[in-house]
């Protein structure tokens, strides 16, 4: 392994607050590790709202669940879903049926562990649900390292800093910092937290920093990550660096913050050139 | 024009964000601040006479640390 790559093998995804990216970071950044020769598994944890099967577009293919695993109704292998477009990607679906209550950490942690150890898997990321209740602490059970997803906005940063103090009390150490859907005009007339306020306000080690991408909401509706979309967007450039840099590469930052600084950005993003 | 003096609107996020995120860390509700500025001038004024109109009680970012300023002036 790089040196400066995230040692964590399980890794949660997670936020405090709802519907800043958790989901959409996931999806893609088990995609572009899977596409860097990772072996790789995506676990759903919000048991009752699963949305990871359909963001990746996998929602036809569900048989087996997480629960059902828990509870002996099929092996682990048998509730992998494989994802047919990038090698070494599977999917583990949330129960969609039952509550977050039914997910036992310990059983969890145990279920994470045997992924790693007999089933081959070099990385887990784990979707955690919003909050910061059994769901979040069920999640982060397994984890050795975080990537916590922000919105450069009051409410989330304030509770992605919460996120942070109930991580670390519970000895999930290598954190890092993913700024999603940043504005960089809204930046520049300064109308948003940029880049250099989150990271100075949160302490948090940054490793992305993806900008508003209405590709996002397109790859959605059709049940495609970004990363996998022949379309080039800036989000889904981003989201590959966030992968490389998991990995160890020192992949530069975009740069949004000089006027006209985007277009150096659009080149960054798209490798430097 | 008006708007033009006006502080960015992300100058007063980051402001509010270290305040409540300072009280946060420290587990103290803002309004408990009251009770503790109360608590100090109690202990304080077992030592020299303070004036309690005056005294001022904040947190504030040093570096990486956060620190809890009393601001107490003493009565002459």
């Amino acid at each position: 392994m790089k040196e400066g790559a995230l040692q964590a093998k399980a890794i949660v995804v997670t936020s405090g607050k709802g519907g800043v990216g958790k989901t959409t970071t996931t999806a893609n950044l088990g995609a572009a590790l899977a596409r860097e020769g990772e072996k790789v598994a995506v676990i759903d944890v919000d048991v009752g709202l699963r949305n990871l099967d359909v963001v990746m577009g996998l929602e036809g293919r569900v048989v087996f669940d997480l629960i059902d695993v828990l509870e002996g109704r099929c092996k682990i292998r048998q509730a992998l879903i494989r994802d047919k477009r990038v090698e070494n990607l599977y999917l583990l679906p949330a129960s969609q049926t039952r509550d977050k209550e039914a997910l036992d950490p310990d059983f969890f942690r145990q279920l994470v562990d045997k992924l790693l150890a007999d089933e081959g898997f070099d990385r887990i990321l784990i979707d955690s649900p919003a909050g910061i209740e059994r769901g979040f602490q069920t999640a982060a059970a397994p984890a050795q390292g975080a990537l916590i997803v922000v919105n450069p906005e009051v409410s989330s940063v304030r509770d992605a800093d919460r996120i942070v103090g109930l991580l670390e009390a519970g000895e999930v150490t290598e954190n890092r910092l993913i700024i999603n859907r940043l504005r960089p005009k809204m930046v520049q007339r300064g109308d948003m937290l940029s880049v250099e306020d989150i990271v100075e306000i949160l302490g948090l080690k940054l490793i992305g920093i993806v900008p508003e991408d209405e590709g996002i909401l397109v790859s959605t509706n059709v049940g495609e990550p970004v990363v996998l979309r022949k379309e080039r967007t800036l989000a889904g450039a981003e989201f590959s660096n966030i992968a490389r840099r998991i990995r160890g590469e020192d992949v530069p930052f975009p740069d949004f913050d000089d006027p006209g600084g985007i277009w150096q950005a659009v080149r960054r993003i798209f490798g430097g050139r | 024009m008006f708007w033009r003096r006006r502080k960015k609107s992300k100058q007063q996020a980051k402001e509010r964000l270290q305040l409540v995120l300072a009280y946060d860390r420290a587990k103290l509700p803002p309004g408990q601040v009251e009770e503790l500025k109360q608590d100090l001038l109690r202990v304080l004024q077992k030592y020299f006479p303070t004036d309690d109109r005056d005294v001022e009680i904040e947190f504030e970012q040093r570096g990486e640390r956060m620190v809890l300023i009393a601001d107490i002036p003493v009565r002459s």
